[in-house]
């Protein structure tokens, strides 16, 4: 089902020198909400860069909506790209940020002004329009860059951690903007290092790790994928023994080795997810003390493993 | 390689000439202010009152002193400072600075990816910046420009006056004015052309300094490889051998003109190859 309203890649590397950003990806995107999840480093934001032509693949070929990313001219009436880079154009206040970039679109005034009201309401920043962006919060800078990247309405809205900085509320309606978008039949491609901010809003997740592709799908199939085999954790705690008995009550747990010093064990499960809901409880209700927690394994579980261990982690 | 299995691309309307116009002219909007009022454009204002300072030097020795030399003098003084101080380090530097950072400036302001996001070529984005810095840079130069000129027959009073309605001087004027236009077109070029291409553009700058710096002194051929050389010949006041410059033999306005132009869109051309293959890398992120 590969038609020109799919995101196509098709055996795509990108190298930095010796580096690896991301290797021999194959990717076919339908509409709706992609989650690209990953832990820092591991080619998010390589991937977005090579959809919109701000890298260019040293291997491989890409394809949006029939489209070649090295012809901006045509790509950019399509696509809009809100990215990482927490920069903007000097002196600027909202309203003029957006404005002038829809000016150099070749929008005429009324236009273009028209469509920032728009796009600064889309993101509730009407009230802030006249203020400096460099004034502005870091949620808000978040959202005046969303509204950029989506104000000359494009059908592909590219976003690189778009919900880093933003506190709850923002995020709440910037995720319902999410699902607005995407009703209406566009690709919403996100990127966070958080699984769980973007499993229930999904349509299909692919992970990252290192640069490849480590699982990819509805987020059913990829968890399920993730605990078919068990993995290995790693914990230090200062009460091993009742970790590994409340474990060995529920039935996912494989395996537990105790740290010969007492502070720690190594257990193999089938379902992370419990693992992580189990010892949280224990660590809110029974005062247990966990100093760390790691994947034993650095293979795809390890990644799995980071993505949903860091629910509480998302930086402010 | 696999191009076969990728979907084929709509048909691809190509982007109509007004829509260029309109993008330019965005861009423009944007751009021009931006470089009037930048903390960059102090340095522009400073370069541009270089050049008057030793004009209201003159004007208060007139006053002071009072003996004046002859008017032909008067103006060979201009050529000499418009050709040395004006040519050499204010429109060339100012160059330097306006246009090595026309992309440059973008990337140490982490703001490039603004403008690559735009449906817009990259070429039109190389055109439309060149563009605006030239209309940047002939505002505050060209006032300049004039400022110094009227400065130097201030003194003369009546006479000067005469020298400006029925003497040469409104002609000197105008072409002083069309080389320093010129001037920032092949230098704007040049130094488009190298800030996209070295990481430290301050280097090849003060090279091609040095060699248009030079250039009078060295054999006739070689003096046809710089931009001064076309830039001079075209001055109206030529300096007759004087200790500051040795113009080997001049060439004649129908070829420098074109043959600035003709260097210039090709630099140009040149940019715009090299900024379609521009990634966005600003490190430290
Ligand atoms: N401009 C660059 N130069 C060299 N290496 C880079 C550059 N950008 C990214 N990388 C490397 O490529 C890999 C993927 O980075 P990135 O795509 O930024 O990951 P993510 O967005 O998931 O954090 C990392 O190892 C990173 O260090
Ligand atoms: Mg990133």
């Amino acid at each position: 089902m590969s038609d020109s309203q799919d995101i196509i890649f098709r055996n795509v590397s990108k190298f930095y020198g010796e580096v690896l950003g991301v290797n021999r990806v194959d990717l076919n995107l339908a509409p709706g909400i992609t989650g690209l999840v990953g832990p820092n480093g591991s080619g998010k934001t390589t991937l977005m860069n090579l959809m919109t032509g701000l890298l260019q693949p040293t291997r491989g070929e890409i394809s949006i909506l029939g489209l070649p990313p090295d012809r901006p001219e045509l790509l950019f009436n399509r696509v809009g790209y809100c990215t990482q880079y927490d920069s903007f154009p000097r002196g600027m206040n909202g309203f003029q940020f957006i404005y002038s970039f829809l000016r150099i679109h070749g929008l005429v005034h009324p236009q273009a002004e028209d469509m920032t009201w728009k796009a600064l309401e889309m993101v509730g920043l009407q009230d802030a329009a006249k203020r400096k962006v460099a004034a502005y919060s870091k949620g808000m800078r978040q959202r005046i860059k969303l509204g950029q990247a989506i104000a000359h309405q494009p059908d592909v809205l590219v976003l690189d951690e778009p919900l880093n900085g933003l506190d709850p509320m923002a995020r709440a309606e910037i995720i319902d903007l999410f699902k607005r978008l995407s009703e209406k039949g566009k690709h919403v491609i996100v990127s966070s290092h958080i699984l769980h901010e973007l499993d229930v809003i999904s349509d299909q997740v692919v992970m990252l790790s290192n640069g490849y592709i480590v699982a990819e799908g509805d987020i059913h199939g990829v968890r399920e994928e993730m605990t078919d085999v068990p993995m290995q954790i790693l914990v230090r705690c200062d009460k091993p023994a009742m970790l590994a008995s409340r474990i060995f009550q529920e039935d996912h747990a494989v395996e537990a080795q105790m740290h010969s010093d007492g502070q720690g064990l190594l257990l193999r499960t089938r379902d992370a997810d419990s693992f992580f809901l189990l010892m949280n409880r224990m660590v809110t209700q029974e005062g247990l003390r966990v100093e760390s927690v790691a994947p034993a394994d650095d293979d795809v579980h390890s990644v799995y493993l980071y993505l949903i261990g860091n629910q509480g982690g998302s930086s402010s | 390689m696999s191009a076969p299995s990728l979907p084929a691309a709509p048909p691809q309307t190509e982007v109509p000439w007004s829509l260029w116009k309109s993008q330019v002219s965005g861009l423009l909007r944007l751009e021009v202010k931006k470089y009037l009022l930048s903390k960059r454009a102090l340095l522009l204002y400073f370069l541009a009152f270089l050049p008057i300072f030793p004009f209201l030097i003159w004007n208060l020795r007139a006053m002071l002193v009072g003996d004046l030399p002859d008017i032909a003098q008067a103006s060979m003084f201009y050529a000499g400072m418009f050709q040395t101080l004006m040519l050499h380090l204010v429109i060339f530097f100012a160059c330097v600075i306006t246009f090595t950072n026309l992309f440059r400036g973008e990337v140490l302001e982490h703001s490039l990816h603004y403008y690559f996001l735009c449906p817009v070529r990259r070429e039109v984005l190389v055109v439309g910046k060149y563009i605006a810095g030239q209309f940047a840079s002939w505002i505050i130069f060209l006032i300049c420009v004039v400022i110094s000129f009227c400065l130097v027959y201030f003194p003369y009073g009546g006479q000067g006056l005469d020298y400006f309605t029925s003497g040469p001087a409104i002609g000197h004027l105008l072409a002083y004015m069309g080389v320093t236009v010129l001037a920032f077109l092949g230098y704007g070029a040049v130094f488009l052309f190298t800030g996209l291409l070295f990481r430290n553009p301050i280097i090849p700058a003060i090279v091609i300094w040095i060699w248009e710096g030079i250039n009078a002194f060295l054999p006739a051929m070689l003096q046809k490889i710089s931009v001064s050389h076309y830039l001079i010949s075209l001055c109206p006041v030529p300096l007759s051998g004087g200790p500051i410059r040795v113009i080997a033999d001049p060439a004649p306005a129908w070829l420098s003109v074109p043959g600035l132009l003709l260097v210039t869109l090709a630099v140009l051309f040149l940019a715009s190859l090299k900024i379609r293959h521009m990634e966005i890398s600003y490190g430290g992120e």
